[in-house]
């Protein structure tokens, strides 16, 4: 089940009597079946949850309510989401609840007829099984201060606590009022939901907030232009506030950047009440786009005359599908003069168009139902090519075999893939590469559905080792025989040995490297040395288990002794506090800047030239093609910076702490939250003297500080990646995942100097070469989740939630903990002159079982966490 | 200790085995309309009103119960699965609703208490309650999408006359069971938690859901996700799957509801597919190394069998679960988690 990946979701508003005209005419009129097509409509528009009002004077709110439920519920496209009953009646609610399978929303509940009558609907709301929009309305009206938002809300959530309503199932709505109504009470009410949603946030834990967002722009009725424009900037301004779902036309919303800046303004001015004549100045400009909707047709028929290239990306971007199969066939006919072929028109303007939608939705300047639009075109333009894919495809022709390669679920990384996947197809080999994120269904299905001769799996970060364990025992159950080949960075001949090549009973092999894929592969295809070289791989694995179990695992400290014998600081050296403390926002990071910072060797390690920078240049063996790599590199980095290939968003935060046992508690003073960073401890045997560390140990219990930072160069990499795929460019697309990969290390390593002398500004005067920096000459450390000092990728959503990161930088994390963009760093900043980096490494179950008990999660899913630790 | 209080400490040891199919055991018996019928004054038919043998031949169901608890089963259901006034009024039978259900209940009852005077284990009693023939979720008429036969008070007092009966006869808990229809499972559910308040016993809920085609879906269409999100609100003892198909086909479904349920799994399942002459063939030990597959990924807390499965069966079951680990319950992180078909989830 995938958790919806925005913050926000959006509300269908068309199947609601008071709020569609045409809608109220078709269920006044019986004509249930057009009503119907509303709902799909708007479904297929991206409403992830749909809202049914039947609050009509002329209608028996009763019947309509159930009959359409019950007509909605034969329409598995339409049902598939979940409803929101809507009325102002609870007879009415009652009654549509005796009629929704799934698990609905009540909208909505309160405290208007006093507190008895509240509980009375939530506990039959819990009876149900719904959850429950509350508005902010008590026995003496509605909220519209923040103030009396926040009072009735917590009174609300008490109330509901107190009778074991989940938390997670209230949705609040503190009402959304008109702004600029020419009356100055109102002023300030945009401010007022903003500010109480910040508040509230904190008040009531697991809570949702909701809003119906046309009352806002009331007061421009019949000037639609400016309506969108209003609710657009106020979205943009209330889901960061925690503003998580609200009804609304998706078809109606504005792109921010598209707005016209000065209407932007403007609106921007009255929802924020930054200016006491703002109103009036609005109302001054509206009168400029009042009757511009036929003015905008007129400009939307414009973009017809453009280039097809141009008019896809429009159509994709807008999410038109009118014109999107003449346009698609029109691409495709000159693709094909050109001696191109079909799928170009997907790799090429299709792909871009969708990079661009991408971009917009990852830096919250689209939203959701929006880019559903998007790819609903997409898919059509798809559809339309498809079948001269199909007719092209050559039959026959078998290569020396064919492989599936994946990325395995929840691992995003695919640059060794790739490269493993042009080397082999290179030699011969068809790849079926079915991407990142695939889960072991797919790969099996891929596997028997292409005949496959073997599957290759990668991954790069640690919980990957665990899902390629799955993979294989998958195959194992399916009574799967070909071989499988294990690589990427965190995976291991002795992993492979000790756990994947025993749960498969096929061979199983460990590739170290790409110029080894081929060696590999070609053997395993091959007649006469398969059985030879399956028979040594596997007996080589043998003996490592053997090694392994005839050597007693060094004994372990217990915990307790470990702890008894940890690191202590030298308190007079605590670094002063810091001279910026909070979270700091970098939003478009000078990429000049950040190409000083490039450490060159691990570039070279990525494409397997093994050797220092720079001597690495001269280097006898591959000296001569890191050179013309090197210049290729650089090449490509004078497009990235002055064409601005790539954008470099970055946030950097620093608190006040303390360290509590193993755990460094940080203040959060923004939220007035304490968070736990639990931290673990090493627990090998320690010669005299040296103690078992923990990175806790470089916090002082009587108060102190740390910092924490994402930064990532990702953004902008698709638009580009998608060109070199289209031109078949595989160098180049390689080369560019891993020159951002070395620009979002330079950007830690710049924001970590940056720290350190501005920030933090505990080393104002430092001075230091590139060289001394990438040999971590400075003071204070920056360690990883995910890396030996920290092994344990789960810190990083506790991480991403202090700094706010995923809003902050587009940084979103995948379930096993992977970051998207892939060209992200994130880790945490400790001060301390003494502190220092090293690898946690074995530790034992006391240690586990604890952990558990602090992170508040059961013993199998810490032992998942842990695993690469585990003592075994 | 209470019932509920019991089976969880013994569900935290161990896996529980729960009992097989009645209906191959029944016809076994070859049985006549005057078996059936007894010294009942009924009109319709009788034959194949196996429920009305809990009345007319306790002696069968009687013998059929303690074959399972032999077997090794730590619960068994009560003969009432049609036990309904609207299954009933099939064979004309619907004042007898009431008494079905209570002798049903204090056969089984006499059973497990015989079993446990034998070696001192206790034995509990789930109430059958099953789906009925009349659906809330879909319409019979093609013509109209919109109809439905029943609506959603009237099944809830249908279910309610069947809980009352279960409990007053001395059920442990109430199962609802063979799900095709998930608003039909939530009206039961309330049914039965509405009979428990009144009889003022903590009678626990069972829950378990059917898929009827390969996707992973009931009748009314519902993922086994969604189902979830759909009822865990009524915080059922055990949440599970049973009948669909044979074990091995139910292993995936069964995955992705364990993964997700902050409850006790129970599943029982087919004796594999039917064959071509609509049989069940799938040998005792087949089904118990499927199980034990089901095992080994520590997907369940409580095993039986539904259609074609025997007490060789459970004996078999009995024999792969003993000194096996059960499954974990997994802690539930707060989501806020609401449902169509599809499951929909939020960070909450």
């Amino acid at each position: 089940m995938n958790i919806s990946s925005s913050r926000f979701v959006n509300i269908g508003e068309r199947t609601n009597v008071t709020g569609s005209a045409k809608f109220k005419k078709l269920i006044l009129s019986g004509d249930y079946e057009a009503a119907v097509e509303v709902a799909r409509d708007q479904v297929e528009n991206g409403a992830q949850i749909v809202d049914i009002n039947m609050d009509e004077g002329l209608l028996d709110a009763h019947e309509a309510m159930t009959t359409f439920i019950k007509r909605i519920a034969a329409e598995p496209d339409i049902a598939r989401v979940p409803l929101m009953i809507d009325s102002s009646k609870w007879s009415v609610i009652e009654a549509g609840l005796k009629c929704v399978s799934g698990k609905p929303i009540v909208n909505s509940i309160s405290m208007k007829e006093g507190e008895e009558q509240f509980l009375y609907h939530a506990r039959l709301c819990m009876a149900y099984g719904a959850a429950a929009v509350v508005m902010a309305f008590d026995e003496t009206g509605q909220a519209d201060t923040k103030e009396r938002k926040v009072e009735i809300c917590k009174r609300a959530y008490d109330l509901l606590i107190g009778i074991g309503f989940p938390p997670e199932d209230i949705i609040f709505d503190p009402n959304i009022f008109a702004v600029a109504t020419g009356i100055e009470e109102h002023n300030n009410y945009g401010v007022d939901f903003i500010e109480a949603l910040k508040e509230l946030r904190v008040l009531c834990p697991h809570a949702h907030y909701s809003g119906g967002l046309s009352n806002l722009s009331f007061s421009f009725r019949g000037n639609e232009p400016v309506r969108r424009a209003m609710h657009s900037i106020f979205l943009y301004h209330a889901i960061p506030a925690g503003l998580d779902m609200a009804i609304v036309n998706a078809g109606q919303l504005d792109i921010y950047d598209d707005i016209d800046p000065e209407l932007r303004l403007a609106c921007e001015d009255v929802i924020l009440n930054r200016d006491p004549d703002a109103t009036e100045r609005l109302i001054t400009l509206a009168e400029k786009y009042r009757g511009t909707d036929v003015a905008q047709e007129k400009a939307e028929a414009e973009w017809r005359g453009w280039e097809v290239k141009k008019r896809l990306e429009h159509a994709l971007v807008k999410g038109i599908d009118a014109h999107i199969v003449d346009d698609t066939e029109e691409a495709r006919l000159a693709i094909k003069a050109a001696n191109g072929r079909p799928i170009e028109v997907i790799e090429g303007p299709l792909m871009d168009g969708m990079n661009v939608v991408g971009d917009l939705f990852g830096s919250g300047k689209m939203f959701l139902p929006q880019v559903v639009k998007s790819a609903r075109v997409m898919k059509k333009a798809v559809a339309h090519l498809f079948p001269y894919i199909e007719a092209e495809k050559e039959v026959g022709a078998k290569g020396k075999g064919k492989i599936i390669m994946a990325t395995v679920k929840g691992d995003v990384h695919d640059i060794g893939k790739n490269i493993v996947g042009v080397v082999l197809q290179c030699n011969g080999f068809e790849i079926v590469d079915l991407g990142v994120m695939v889960s072991w269904p797919d790969i099996l299905k891929a596997a028997n559905e292409n005949d496959a001769d073997m599957i290759g799996l990668s991954g790069l970060i640690t919980p990957s080792l665990d899902e390629m364990v799955t993979v294989a025992e998958e195959m194992q159950k399916a009574g799967m025989t070909m071989p499988l080949m294990i690589g990427g960075a965190t995976t291991s001949k002795t992993h492979t040995a000790l756990r994947i090549e025993p749960v498969y009973s096929g061979p199983v092999i460990h590739v170290l490297d790409a110029s080894r894929a081929v060696g590999v592969a070609g053997t395993l295809v091959s007649d006469t040395m398969a059985d030879k070289f399956v028979a040594d791989t596997r007996a080589e694995y043998e003996h490592i288990r053997d090694a392994r179990a005839g050597k007693t695992a060094k004994p372990l400290a217990t915990l307790e002794e470990a702890r008894a014998n940890s690191f202590e600081i030298d308190e007079s050296l605590k670094p002063a506090p810091p001279a910026k403390p909070g979270v700091h926002v970098y939003d478009d990071w000078d990429l000049a800047d950040l190409r000083n910072y490039i450490d060159w060797t691990p570039f070279f390690r990525a494409w397997e030239l093994h050797g220092n920078y720079p001597a690495i240049l001269t280097d006898p063996v591959v000296g001569e093609s890191a050179t013309s790599l090197f210049a290729d590199a650089n090449a490509m980095l004078d497009k990235i910076v002055n064409e601005k290939w790539l954008r470099a968003k970055g946030v950097a935060g620093l608190w006040p702490c303390w360290r509590d046992g193993d755990d460094v508690v940080v203040y959060c003073e923004q939220t007035e939250a304490h968070i736990r960073l639990p931290f673990l401890r090493q627990q090998i045997a320690k010669r005299e003297g040296r103690a078992n560390m923990c990175l806790a140990d470089f916090v002082s219990p009587y108060g102190d500080w740390i910092g924490g930072f994402a930064v990532t160069t990702g953004h902008g990499i698709g638009t580009h990646l998608a060109q070199f795929k289209a031109s078949i460019d595989d160098y180049s697309d390689i080369m560019l995942k891993a020159l951002a990969d070395r620009l979002a290390e330079a950007f830690a390593e710049r924001m970590h100097e940056h720290v350190r002398k501005d920030l933090w500004a505990y080393a104002p005067d430092e001075q230091f070469t590139m060289e001394a920096l990438n040999r971590e000459e400075y003071r204070g450390i920056r360690p990883a989740p995910g890396y030996p000092a920290c092994p344990d990728h789960s810190l990083k959503p506790i991480l991403f939630d202090l700094l706010d990161a995923t809003h902050k930088t587009g940084i979103t994390l995948t379930e096993s903990f992977a970051m998207l963009p892939t060209a992200a760093v994130s880790g945490f900043y400790f001060g301390h002159p003494q502190s220092e980096y090293f690898g946690v490494a074995r530790i034992g179950e006391d240690q586990v079982t604890e952990y558990a008990a602090r992170r508040d999660v059961d013993m199998a899913t810490a032992t998942r966490w842990l695993r690469p630790n585990l003592n075994e | 200790m209470s019932a509920r209080e019991e089976f969880v400490a013994r569900a935290a040891k161990q896996i529980l085995v729960f009992d097989g199919g009645y209906g191959t055991a029944i016809q076994s018996y070859k049985l006549t309309e005057a078996d059936y019928r007894g010294l009942l004054e009924v009109t319709h038919d009788q034959k194949g009103n196996n429920d009305l043998l809990s009345i007319t031949r306790p002696d069968i169901i009687k013998a059929i119960h303690s074959a399972y608890l032999d077997a090794g089963a730590d619960m068994i259901e009560t003969n009432t699965f049609s036990g309904t006034k609207i299954s009933m009024a099939d064979y004309g039978c619907e004042h007898l609703v009431r008494e079905l259900n209570l002798v049903s209940a204090k056969v089984a009852r006499e059973c497990c208490d015989e079993a446990e005077a034998k070696d001192g284990k206790r034995r509990f009693v789930a109430g059958s309650i099953g789906p009925t023939n009349k659906t809330l979720s879909l319409s019979p008429d093609v013509n109209d999408p919109g109809y439905r036969e029943i609506d959603f008070d009237y099944l809830k007092d249908v279910y309610r006359e069947q809980c009352d009966a279960l409990i007053e006869g001395g059920v442990d808990f109430l199962l609802i069971e063979t799900i095709f229809d998930t608003l039909n499972a939530k009206c039961a559910a309330m049914a039965a938690q509405e009979a428990a308040q009144a009889s003022g016993r903590d009678v626990p809920l069972m829950i378990s859901m059917t898929i009827t085609d390969m996707a992973g879906r009931n009748l009314s269409g519902h993922t086994v996700e969604a189902f979830w999100a759909a009822i865990r609100h009524v915080k059922p003892l055990t949440i599970g799957l049973n009948c669909s198909f044979g074990a091995d086909l139910l292993r995936p479904h069964l995955a992705a509801l364990s993964k997700q349920a902050n409850a006790l799994v129970m599943a029982y399942p087919n004796a594999g597919l039917p064959n071509d002459l609509a049989e069940y063939d799938e040998l005792p030990e087949t089904t118990a190394a499927l199980i034990g597959q089901w095992l080994d990924d520590g997907l369940v807390n409580i095993v039986g069998g539904c259609c074609g499965t025997t007490p060789a069966h459970i004996a078999a079951i009995a024999k792969a679960v003993e000194d096996r680990a059960p499954r974990q319950i997994p802690a539930a992180p707060t989501l806020t988690t609401l449902a169509g078909l599809e499951p929909f989830v939020m960070a909450a």
